[in-house]
Formats: structure tokens, sequence, C-alpha cells
């Protein structure tokens, strides 16, 4: 059967209609609207870290008896417990607390690193930026660093730890 | 068994309204789009298969953009660039055609699962398909948005962070993933064939689950009308060109985006994250996910009786395979004889999968009425509406309107059986003094001998009526019922039957005005059909002396 030529054109023009207000939103919500992440002012501040704590129990040597009742390929004369104590952190920025934390060792024996991924956003601007960290069973922070940095919109301040290159990292 | 009308399905509550306004809309569009596409090919009826076409676009433009990519850390920013600008022929087209075509994918995906859902098509037969798609929802976002890493502008350096942000929430990584991102340092060669490996694997997984997903269905809707494919691709392409698809600034992982031109329609997750957190975007994933896992098992369409399955009656069975090759659900396979008959194969049913629409009893040589028994029985049939039983209606019906000696209708006034199914308008309402109904499971469980049977009897035509057209609450009903018709199709319709005295009209439940106009229509054009042309077929000749009814 064949259609009146007027009912192909309207035909076509709907079709048409259709195409262009799909493809529309299509090329409308690819790009838009603008996503917002970070305030114009602002910056982040990034805690990412990884670190095993001492051991909960101090290695110690074993006396010459309980070194003769191992096998004589076993007498290693230091014993050393597996687990590790719990890493505590805390961050604080211009003397407010960003992040405070205890971690505790990976792994089913807990022998393993404390790994801590925090982010927090903030105002770009001059900040003092205090980072504690604290890896043994006793005592208080054992690695404290203190910084003031200038941060640009958009900047993000890293905090990571690394105790072979003598603890906190700050990387901007 | 599918149908709309909360009232009708003793559905209640605010879950059954909102599915049935959702339902009302897309029937609404779905007329809108009638006119100008065609009910065969509107978009709106053939969201999997565009997705399907639109998948395959993914894949070609992915393969020749791919060509141009570099696949190391610091190359790849500046090959998309030069893809962008023109590096092979047409390569920015290609690349803006294959991010718009996911977009679409992933558009034409969900109006998919949401329709399913207003139509009730999560439940009984329809469960595989379900929890398939279900499952492809997190295959095509996964390949997606590792997508976007590759081009390692801002844009995939949000996404990377923001994706390992969110796994990282799971208490089950030893040391976090987004660590890996936290400096310029750490994205590497390596890194950049992980993510290459997974955009190239995870699409060939989603390819996997799509043939999956369709596997318990006959001739599934995987490909497109022409018109639509080349109607598709030319507005595809013409978007790409008026508004490419170019890249943001350099990744830099010691600068975070502060703005963002978002892809929503895959990165909205992330903003949602991020507006929220971690944890609550994981909360919404997993109640939307368990809801639509659910649903198959505690909706109340779940909950209703599995339809009646077929029932093979082997002494009627030649195991001529039709019913195989007709069965929309890929319900019935052919299996060694059982009964000793000089047959090879018989049908074998298989109940679950059934989904209780009778077409294959339409499709049984068995189901002629011009059998010479007294109680038709065929190969395959439907126990909550026999074939036997629908012809035992057949000629009751056309006893009362008169083909055999009626008085009270005007002479001359053409006499009509209407075919309809249980699915929409309910053609028994359509009975008057010239009007016989006979209504169905679904139109394509009527054989057509029926209508050359009705025709012998002494009916002047018979119209076939059914679902809205490209509705068909059984997929395939109405492509059988045209096909047989046509004689493209077995069982056929014979050359004999005239088919100016048949009418096929597809009238959903809210076409009635329509139909009844068509069937005005249909009678005015038989009775002015010249008399040899509306005489009477040959009667058909029957044994059985109990069915006086006969001419």
């Amino acid at each position: 059967m064949s259609v009146h030529p007027v009912n192909k054109a309207v035909s076509y023009a709907g079709q048409a209609l259709g195409y262009t207000a799909f493809c529309a939103a299509l090329a409308y919500f690819s790009t838009s609207p603008t996503y917002q992440h970070l305030p114009p002012d602002g910056a982040l501040v990034k805690l990412s870290l990884q670190h095993a704590g001492q051991r909960k129990e101090p290695c110690r040597e074993r006396t010459p008896e309980e070194l003769a009742k191992l096998a004589p390929n076993m007498r290693v004369a230091t014993v050393c417990g597996r687990e590790r104590v719990p890493v505590a952190v805390e961050i604080e920025l211009d003397g407010r607390s960003l992040v405070s934390a205890v971690v505790p060792p990976s792994g089913l024996s807990r022998d393993g690193s404390s790994t801590l991924y925090r982010r927090a956003n903030v105002t770009a601007g001059s900040h003092k930026v205090i980072a504690k960290l604290k890896d043994a069973p006793t005592g208080d922070f054992n690695y404290i660093k203190e910084i003031t940095v200038d941060l640009k919109p958009g900047a993000i301040l890293l905090l990571d730890f690394d105790a072979k290159a003598g603890g906190w990292v700050f990387r901007t | 068994m599918m149908s709309a009308d909360p009232s009708a399905t003793g559905e209640r509550g605010a879950a059954a309204r909102v599915r049935t306004l959702a339902r009302r809309v897309f029937d609404r569009i779905d007329g809108a789009f009638d006119p100008a596409f065609g009910a065969r090919a509107n978009p709106w009826r053939l969201l999997g298969a565009l997705s399907w076409f639109l998948f395959w676009v993914v894949c070609v433009t992915g393969i020749y953009v791919y060509a141009a990519f570099d696949t190391s850390a610091a190359g790849a920013y500046p090959s998309v660039e030069r893809i962008t600008a023109g590096a092979w022929p047409l390569s920015g087209l290609a690349r803006s055609l294959h991010r718009y075509a996911s977009d679409a994918f992933v558009v034409t995906m969900l109006l998919h699962l949401v329709r399913e859902w207003t139509h009730r098509r999560y439940a009984h037969v329809h469960r595989f398909a379900w929890l398939t798609g279900v499952a492809l929802i997190f295959f095509v976002y996964a390949a997606g948005i590792g997508g976007f890493w590759l081009v390692w502008d801002r844009l995939a350096q949000f996404s990377v962070v923001a994706t390992t942000e969110w796994f990282d929430a799971l208490p089950i990584f030893a040391e976090p993933l987004a660590r890996n991102f936290d400096s310029d340092a750490k994205i590497s060669d390596r890194l950049f064939s992980l993510f290459i490996f997974l955009h190239i694997g995870i699409p060939l997984a989603t390819l996997a689950v799509m043939w999956i997903h369709v596997q318990r269905l006959q001739r599934p809707a995987t490909t497109l009308p022409r018109p639509l494919a080349w109607g598709t691709l030319a507005s595809l392409s013409i978007a790409s060109l008026v508004k490419p698809i170019v890249s943001d600034a350099p990744a830099s992982m010691g600068v975070e985006p502060t703005s963002l031109a978002l892809d929503w329609f895959y990165l909205a997750p992330h903003a949602i994250q991020y507006w929220l957190s971690p944890q609550a975007l994981w909360g919404i994933t997993a109640a939307a996910t368990a809801a639509l896992l659910a649903l198959p098992y505690l909706s109340r369409a779940a909950r209703t009786p599995h339809p009646r399955a077929a029932v093979v009656e082997l002494s009627n069975c030649n195991g001529c395979k039709r019913c195989v090759a007709d069965c929309p659900y890929n319900a019935i396979e052919m299996i060694r004889r059982t009964d000793g008959r000089p047959h090879p194969l018989q049908a074998n049913v298989d109940a679950d999968l059934c989904a209780g629409c009778g077409i294959c009893a339409g499709a049984c040589p068995s189901s002629t009425p011009f059998r010479s028994v007294g109680d038709l029985v065929t190969g395959i049939d439907l126990p909550q509406k026999p074939i036997g039983a629908a012809r035992d209606t057949l000629e009751r019906e056309l006893a009362r309107i008169g083909v055999s000696g009626r008085a009270d209708a005007a002479p001359g006034a053409p006499r009509v059986l209407v075919v309809g199914c249980d699915e929409a308008i309910d053609v028994v309402s359509l009975r008057n003094p010239d009007t016989a109904a006979l209504t169905l499971l679904c139109a394509a469980q009527l054989p057509p001998s029926f209508v050359e049977y009705a025709l012998r009897i002494g009916a002047d035509g018979v119209l076939v009526t059914g679902c809205r057209e490209g509705d068909c609450v059984y997929r395939l009903g109405q492509d059988w019922v045209e096909e047989r018709f046509d004689a493209r199709r077995k069982p056929g319709l014979r050359a004999a039957v005239p088919r100016s005295r048949v009418r096929v009209v597809w009238a959903g439940r809210g076409d009635r005005e329509r139909l009844d106009r068509a069937i005005a229509s249909f009678r005015d054009e038989l009775a002015s059909l010249p008399p040899e042309r509306r005489a009477k077929l040959v009667p058909p000749k029957r044994e059985s002396a109990s069915r006086a009814v006969l001419p």
C-alpha cells in the first residue's frame, strides 16, 4: 500500500524530531551540567600512608638451654613475636583535628602494615599542618612534623610516611 | 498473564500504582512515536535491539580508535589528542561516535529495564533474562567507566580516584587502591596495560552476558530494522560533528580537579559518592541490586501461579518440529521417541519455561479443524484453552449468528468471525447478531486452517486481532500470524482462501474505537465484494454425526 507523500513527509519530520531530541539530550548530559568537585577556592589534604608498627613484644635472645632443645637447623638466637602494634595517626590543621585514627595492622596474625587513606577538603591559602604518628607499643607520638603550606586552589597536600626517609613526607 | 491493570492482577500498593502509571507513560510514548517510525520500527519497542546495535557501533569505533592509541602512560593523552584532531581519517568522528553510542547504550539499557518492569516481564519465563539483564548493568558500567581512564585527562584522573576510593570503602583490601594514584610517579605503563586489558576484556565479557541474556528467547530482537539503524547512526554522527567530544586538561595527580564536564550517564555515581559518601553509594547500589534481583522471586507477579504449561499428546505428534520453531521462549525441545511410533522424534515441553501462550498449538499440523474426529485433540495443546474447545466455540458462535440458518439479521449483512486474544480487547464484548467471537490465549494460537474452516462453514469474513502492533505479550504472536497468513511460515493459510475475506487488525486494550472502525470498514468491504467472491467455499466434510451445526 502506498503512503501519501504528505503523510510520509510528516513521518520523516516526526522521526527527525525524535532523533534530534534524543541526540540533544545525549550531547548535553555527556558534558553538562558542570560538576563542581571542589569549591573554586578549595584545596585538598590527602593522607595516604602505609607503615608497619613496631612489634608488640620486643625480640629476645634465646637461652642456651632453649637453643639446645631445638633442631640444629632451627637454632636462631633471636626470637620475635609476629604481632605488631596499631599505628596511631593525628593530623591537625590550623589547630583543629583533621584526622585522628588508630589503624590496626593487616593480616590474620596482625603482622602486616597499617594503611590509612583519608581525604579532606580545605580552603586554599596558608595552613599550618601538624602530623603525628606513633608506631611504638608505649610512649607518645614518636614522629611529629609541622609545616606551614600555601595551598593554591585545587592543590593537593599529600601526607605520606616513609620511616626510612625519616618519617613524614609532605608533598604538594 | 501480563495485564497492566492493577485491578485485573490483584495488585495493590504504591509500587503497583507507580508501575501502572509508568506503563501508561510508555503506552503514550509508544502511541506518539508509532505514526513517525511505524509500530514495528518504534525505538521504544526495540530498546533491547537498539542496545545491541549501539554496542556494535561502540565496538567498531573503539577498534578504529584503538589502532591510533598509544598504550603508554606518557603517550596516552597526546595520542587521544591526535585522534581527536584526525590522526586517521575520521578518527575524531569515531572518538565522538564511540562516546555518544556508549552514552546512548546506557540510556537504552536502563529504559529497557524500566519498560520490562512496567510490562511485568521479570517473573516466571522472564526470570532468566531479567537476572542476566541486571548483571549486564554492572558489566556495561565497568566497561564504560574504564574507557574514560584511557584518555588520562582530568576527567580520567577524577574517575579513577573516585572508583578506587569507592572500592576502598570496602574492608577487603590490605592496602588502599587509591594509594596507587596519589602521585604521578606511580602512573606507569604497566598500569595502562591493565587499563587496556580491562577496557577490552570487560566489553568482551559484556558481549558474552548479552548473548546469554537472550538465550532463552526464540528469534531474539538483536537487530534493528534498517531505517532505524541508519537513522540512529546518522543522528549520532551528526551529534558527533556538531558537538565533538574533546579531552579535558592532562591528568596531574598533584592537582585535584575543581570543576568537571562530567559524563552524567556513566560518571554520575562518582558525584553521588562525593555528595554523600562512598558507603552511601555502596548502600544505594546494594539496595537497588537486591530489589532488582528479588523482583522475580518476591513480587506479586512472581507469586501468581505459573501459567499452565503446554502438554504433548503423543498419539497426535509426528515430530514435525513446528512447535519448537514457533515457541517464543524455547520451552520445547525434540527428544527421541518414547512411544514406539514410526517417527524418530517427539516434542517435549519444559514446564518451567512455558509461558502458556498456545502458539505451539497454533503451529501444530494436527490442530486442523477439518480432521474427521469427534473431539479434536492435537499434538501439543494448552489444558486451559484447548484447540478442540476452540473449534467447538467457533462452530457454536457461527451457528449463533446463523451461518447455518439465521433469521434475525438483515439479509445479506456480512457475518464476521472476530478472533482475539486474552491479552487484548475482549472480543466477546463485540458479539452481536452478525459478529461471532472466538478468544484464544494468543492470536497465534489460531491455526490458519481455522480461518478457512470458518469461511467454509459460511462466515463472510474472519478478522483476527490481538495486542497493539509490535506489543505482543508473547513476543512473536503477531509475526507468526502474519507470516502464516502470508504463507511464509508453516502452517500457512492456503492459497484457496480469498485474502479479501481475511483481515488482521492489531489493537491494544485502549484501541477499542479503532477496532470498531476496522470491523465496520471490513464489513463494508465484504458487503461490496461481488457475489461470486463472497460465495461460500465448499463446506467441510466431517464424519462426526454429533456436529449438527455444520452446514
